[in-house]
């Protein structure tokens, strides 16, 4: 199977660069892996469980090492459903590209399920970027459903970076963290919707171990006639700290609802959240108009500023 | 140059109709740095909205170098050489603060340029080149950077609402000689909003406006003899009748 020239620039735009075949990476395309490349540190292997998608050992020598495992969907009427494994060994330190597109020139809906496990090892240093994009002159919508499920061992870093900017038309993201002893999490979650589209994004973090963290930084922008619903939890098992902010900017009809949890099960844990959803606000219209730019030009700066 | 010609604006609250301007008209001249001072609600900074299309005036007309810009919305008379820097500047989450320097003088700036620009209004640019324009910022930290970007940009006219308010005294000596090497350099016009006997020091000339009204106009010489000596709410000098 060759990936045509649309797929291609879907890849472009999900991999934040032109993909090249080299390094580690894996490419899969409308539910089967295209092609795959291992290097010394990193391993990727079929699974063996019967379900799709691919089991990745990175070893603990692995020094800031780059791995790509793009997904690309260009068949309307395609469900794509696929289990990957990462198991990170103690020390590594590693970054993950996993963007997914999906084009969809036609009237049925495509949709892909990727659900990611993380075994991370103690000291390992793990960066997880993960851009959803979706695009296509197609009725059918454009579906994404994420499961990230992340297992922290001592000491181990995580940084989850994920966008979702354009084009998809309904999402429905869960991600499930287990942090151990003097392990760190850090997340980024940036969302754009549009039109009618939809966006659920449900995230419980774990901080069983002692001294463990999580910094969880939530930002949306809410256009059109969108519906976003945030729900991330932390939950404080042992001395640990935790910080959840949500801001959201709401416009037009869209509707944006934000719903922190923190639950402490510790007397020494301490967990902080914070929410915010508000319209773009006028003075900062004003002072980007005095620059020169007209207002759409001014809202749009707002908005990518923002959601930097 | 800038010409105002019978300038009016009013609103109405409670039913009420409430003249904010009042048929205000002055020039100001190329390289001329004018100071418009008077008391507090007196309508200065409505002024300075109008002048920079913020605010719509109801009736009267703006020239800038001869062009009309009356009907010109904010952008408009940006790009025709207007420069404004509000009395308290919004806040950019997620913006730096190299960002809103680049964007203010519309074109990228290289980072020595900004480096500049903010040391220029006292602030140490290694410490603030990459932070955000957010709530991690003090209030008089927010408004040396709002100096900074009507700074970035050479504009025709440039108007300072009150750029001394929430300013420490060593960064207001540094905005003070900025204000001065502008104005020697006679590049641009500049209209400052000040209640700052340094700034209104540093005038050409000198405007008051009470009530919505130029009350008096003229070279500060002859508008700063008893200035500072009436009492601007009642004009009375006598306490016990106040």
């Amino acid at each position: 199977m060759v990936m045509d020239e649309t797929a291609k620039a879907v890849l472009d735009v999900i991999n934040g660069e032109e993909f090249k075949e080299e390094g580690a990476y894996n490419v899969r395309y409308n539910g089967q892996a295209l092609c795959h490349g291992d290097t010394e540190h990193v391993k990727i292997k079929k699974r063996e469980d019967g379900k799709n998608g691919i089991d990745v050992y990175i070893s603990g020598e692995a020094k800031e090492e780059r791995l790509h495992i793009p997904v690309v969907v260009s068949v309307s009427g395609m469900t794509d459903e696929v289990y990957n494994d990462f198991y990170v060994g103690a020390g590594a330190d590693v970054t993950i590209v996993a963007g997914c597109g999906i084009h969809n020139a036609g009237c049925n809906d495509s949709r892909h399920d990727g659900i990611h496990t993380f075994h991370v090892e103690k000291g390992a240093n793990v960066r997880y970027e993960e851009k959803h994009y979706g695009e296509g002159e197609g009725t059918g919508e454009r579906i994404l459903n994420p499961v990230t499920k992340i297992i922290l061992e001592e000491d181990a870093v995580f940084t989850l970076d994920t966008s979702q900017i354009k084009g998809v038309d309904s999402t429905v993201r869960k991600t499930e963290v287990i942090l151990g002893k003097g392990s760190k999490l850090f997340v980024t979650e940036k969302l754009m919707t549009h039109g009618e589209q939809s966006a659920v994004s449900n995230m419980d973090v774990v901080l069983k171990g002692e001294d463990s963290s999580a910094q969880i930084i939530s930002r949306s922008v809410a256009d059109g006639k969108s519906r976003q619903v945030f729900h991330p939890r932390a939950i404080g098992e042992n001395l640990c700290h935790a910080h959840i902010q949500c801001d959201s900017i709401i416009m037009d009809h869209a509707q944006v609802a934000s719903i922190p949890e923190i639950d402490a099960k510790h007397i020494d844990a301490a967990i902080i959240h914070e929410a915010a959803i508000g319209r773009i606000n006028n003075e900062q219209l004003l002072k980007l108009r005095t620059f020169g730019m007209t207002e759409e030009e001014a809202e749009a700066v707002i908005i990518e500023a923002f959601l930097n | 140059m800038l010409k105002v010609e019978n300038l009016n604006f009013q609103i109405t609250e409670d039913g009420k109709t409430k003249k904010i301007i009042d048929d205000v008209s002055f020039e100001v001249a190329d390289g001329e740095l004018l100071v418009i001072t008077g008391p507090n609600g007196g309508g200065k900074s409505t002024l300075a909205k109008l002048l920079m299309g913020v605010e719509k005036a109801d009736s009267g007309r703006i020239f800038l170098d001869g062009e009309e810009i009356t009907d010109y919305d904010i952008n408009h008379r940006a790009n025709a050489g207007l420069g404004f820097a509000f009395q308290q500047p919004p806040r950019f989450k997620g913006m730096t603060v190299e960002k809103l320097l680049s964007l203010a003088a519309g074109k990228q700036l290289p980072t020595a340029v900004c480096c500049k620009l903010l040391s220029n209004v006292g602030l140490c640019a290694k410490e603030y080149i990459n932070r955000q324009v957010d709530a991690t910022l003090s209030g008089g930290e927010m408004k040396r950077i709002e100096i900074a970007t009507a700074m970035a940009k050479e504009h025709k006219i440039c108007i300072y609402d009150e750029p001394e308010a929430g300013i420490d005294l060593w960064s207001f000596t540094m905005l003070v000689k900025q204000f001065e090497k502008i104005h020697k350099e006679k590049k641009e016009s500049i209209i400052i909003i000040s209640h700052q006997e340094r700034i209104i020091n540093m005038a050409d000339r000198i405007m008051v406006i009470k009530d919505g009204k130029v009350e008096k106009t003229g070279q500060k010489e002859e508008v700063m003899q008893g200035l500072f000596m009436d009492n601007p709410v009642c004009g009375c000098m006598d306490e016990e009748s106040c």
